[in-house]
């Protein structure tokens, strides 16, 4: 498949900043300026990338837990995230969701989402909306390996399936369910195999290649909008660092690391990029720049933004009520 | 006025609203072509298409979670669960993702979605079809739960609870769907959190919801014979929770009797009751008293069963204790 150079320059952009927002809020979860819980996608940049590169604007994306790259590579706010991400009342959700449960229904990102598994009923909900409303959206159901194993995963596939829903499933399967490497956790090697339960197209690709991404998800998204149904995508992939922020990462050895780290997916586009001319190493230098000075911009709007009032607490419980704190 | 039975109630309430708004859709496990388990969605499959009226395969999770997902792009779907019970199959969606979404996104998406929940027991089904787990989700912030006990209302709080942005939990008793009972020629939305005064008293008042409003009006009519005059409330929303009535009662009778079919332990009139121990205590002049089930599963045998649950007599009998 031949992409023009500017989708591959986009891409790009986007991967770099994943790498480069990820990277500082890990820098700044071990100063202690963010609190809480911390899943970052560093390593896997190339599957939200890729994935994401399909969609229009007012498609949907469902997100998990390690959810920063769905929602930059789907074009949410890095302003509006790094607030989130310190707990202010500018961030996407008012300090009130965090890092886990980020969200812009504007732009068609219906959450990260705190348990694992949840996202692909939700998919398939949305996907319903899609094939009930009659427009030609599509829904990008991104989950790991472990949720895999969760009933969710049958349920929203299975229901898809006879439904012929436009969902396309994307696994980013990094090795793990948190500690559990996924030959510990499961029987099978390739989560792709599973599709044949669904009587689904299921697909293997290297999550580390964004354009074995692009192509594979594209191909899922055009038979989706043409009414045929969902597919699984399966792409295998690593996370950099632990299941968490201060994950002692005891499960895996430094060799297995080292090895992913050979295969990391934004050197390996930036080596691309260069090989085929399409950027210089100046330009590298200078986008990285830019993007550093983007990210900079977010944080600093993160530390200048207002905590949220006391009030806050209690609004948006629902649409309508707001309960009068009387007696605790 | 019309006459119509609870359960075509119900029906009544989500034709109206399908008529009016393609959107609004019906889902779950053999509402379609089979019209219901309790044949509350009879013929509207015919009706209405089973794009409209679909049935799904028995997967309680993503019955919620296509409503979850359905109701925050676009659409105002009703999901049924056969059972109550069956909705600890589908709690994650329920309890993590429909009541948490707004709050957790800083109120930027709605889910103006239903999840209606046949409840109860009284039909000899044992203890995996037969439970009242309606504190399950009074307790979860988020969540809005309605309990109507007639046609009437079941009509009027349908178009209420599809109208409303917020997850609606409609229970619905499954041994009163073949009641009958007056429903207007013009059906209105009827507000949540509006109890409704089924008979008006001065010695007591007994509050209740759902299928136990009968049983409160038979207590009354016994009680009536020994000379106490008792008001029977019928709260219909249990959250929003219309404490004004409750107050306005408690301040004409001095005394409460709070009824339901949940086990007692933990049930949500421990809420209610703790809510005038603290809010309205000075309006009391003897203890609050709880109706409930026996602290037990419930059992299959109609004896047990019968003895299991609360009905009018333990009413009457609760009532007596405050005279």
């Amino acid at each position: 498949m031949k992409l023009s150079n500017e989708k591959i320059l986009s891409m790009y952009d986007t991967m770099l900043k994943i790498r480069k927002f990820e990277e500082k809020a890990m820098g700044l979860f071990a100063e202690g300026e963010i609190p809480g819980f911390v899943h970052l996608y560093l390593g896997e940049e190339a599957v939200a990338t890729g994935a994401c590169a399909t969609l229009e604007a007012d498609d949907f994306i469902t997100s998990t837990h390690r959810g920063h790259g769905h929602i930059i590579a789907k074009g949410g706010d890095m302003n509006f995230m790094m607030a989130e991400l310190y707990g202010k009342e500018t961030g996407y959700c008012k300090g009130k969701g965090g890092s886990m449960h980020i969200a812009d229904r504007s732009k068609g990102i219906l959450g990260a989402n705190g348990i694992v598994g949840a996202g692909h009923n939700i998919a398939a909900g949305a996907g319903l909306s899609v094939k009930h409303r009659g427009t030609d959206q599509v829904v990008l159901c991104f989950f790991g390996d472990g949720s895999t194993n969760q009933s969710t995963f049958h349920e929203a596939l299975n229901l898809s399936s006879i439904w012929k829903l436009p969902v396309v499933f994307i696994c980013e399967n990094n090795g793990y369910g948190i500690s559990m490497s996924q030959e510990r956790h499961q029987a099978i090697k390739d989560i792709a195999d599973r599709a044949v339960a669904y009587n689904i197209p299921g697909v293997t690709v290297d999550g580390n290649d964004v354009f074995a991404v692009y192509e594979a998800v594209n191909e899922a998204t055009k038979r989706a909008r043409k009414n045929q149904g969902p597919t699984l995508v399966e792409c295998k992939t690593y996370r950099h660092r632990g299941h968490f922020e201060g994950d002692p990462t005891m499960y895996r050895t430094d060799e297995e690391l080292q090895e992913w780290l050979e295969k990391d997916p934004v050197k390996r586009m930036e080596k691309f990029m260069l090989e085929n001319g399409i950027l210089g190493q100046e330009d590298l230098d200078s986008k990285t720049a830019a993007i550093d000075e983007v990210i900079a911009t977010a944080v600093k709007f993160a530390q200048d933004s207002p905590k949220p009032s006391l009030e806050s607490a209690v609004e948006n419980v629902y649409s309508d009520i707001v309960e009068e704190v009387k007696v605790r | 006025m019309r006459t119509m039975t609870y359960g075509e109630g119900i029906r009544e309430g989500m034709r109206i609203r399908m008529m009016e708004d393609p959107n609004v859709i019906i889902f779950g496990e053999d509402v379609g072509q089979f019209g219901g388990c309790f044949g509350v969605t009879a013929g509207m499959y015919e009706e209405f298409s089973g794009e409209r009226v679909r049935d799904t395969p028995i997967s309680e999770g993503v019955i919620i979670g296509a409503a979850v997902g359905s109701a925050a792009t676009g659409l105002k779907p009703i999901a049924e669960l056969m059972f109550m019970d069956f909705s600890t199959v589908g709690m994650d969606q329920l309890v993590n993702q429909a009541a948490k979404m707004r709050y957790m996104f800083g109120g930027k998406i709605a889910l103006p979605m239903v999840v209606r929940l046949p409840s109860g027991g009284g039909v000899r089904a044992a203890a995996q079809h037969s439970q009242s787990l309606e504190s399950w989700f009074t307790h979860v912030p988020g969540l809005k739960v309605v309990y109507p006990s007639n046609a009437a209302d079941a009509a009027g709080m349908m178009l209420t609870a599809i109208d409303d942005d917020n997850p609606v939990i409609f229970v619905e008793h499954k041994a009163i769907y073949a009641i009958k009972g007056e429903v207007p020629d013009v059906i209105e939305p009827i507000p949540f959190g509006k109890a409704s005064v089924k008979k008006e008293g001065t010695d007591v008042t007994i509050l209740t919801y759902g299928k136990q409003v009968y049983d409160a009006l038979s207590a009354a009519e016994t009680l009536a014979k020994d000379g106490i005059d008792a008001e029977v409330v019928d709260l219909r929303s249990l959250y929003p929770l219309d404490k004004e009535a409750i107050s306005a009662s408690l301040k004409k009778t001095g005394k409460i009797v709070l009824v339901s079919e949940e086990v007692k332990r933990g049930g949500y009139i421990g809420e209610i009751a703790a809510m005038i121990a603290e809010e309205f205590f000075f309006d009391l002049d003897a203890p609050i008293q709880r109706v409930g089930a026996l602290n037990t599963p419930i059992p299959f045998s109609g004896e047990l069963e019968d003895y299991v649950l609360p009905n009018d007599i333990d009413i009457v009998n609760t009532v007596k204790k405050l005279f």
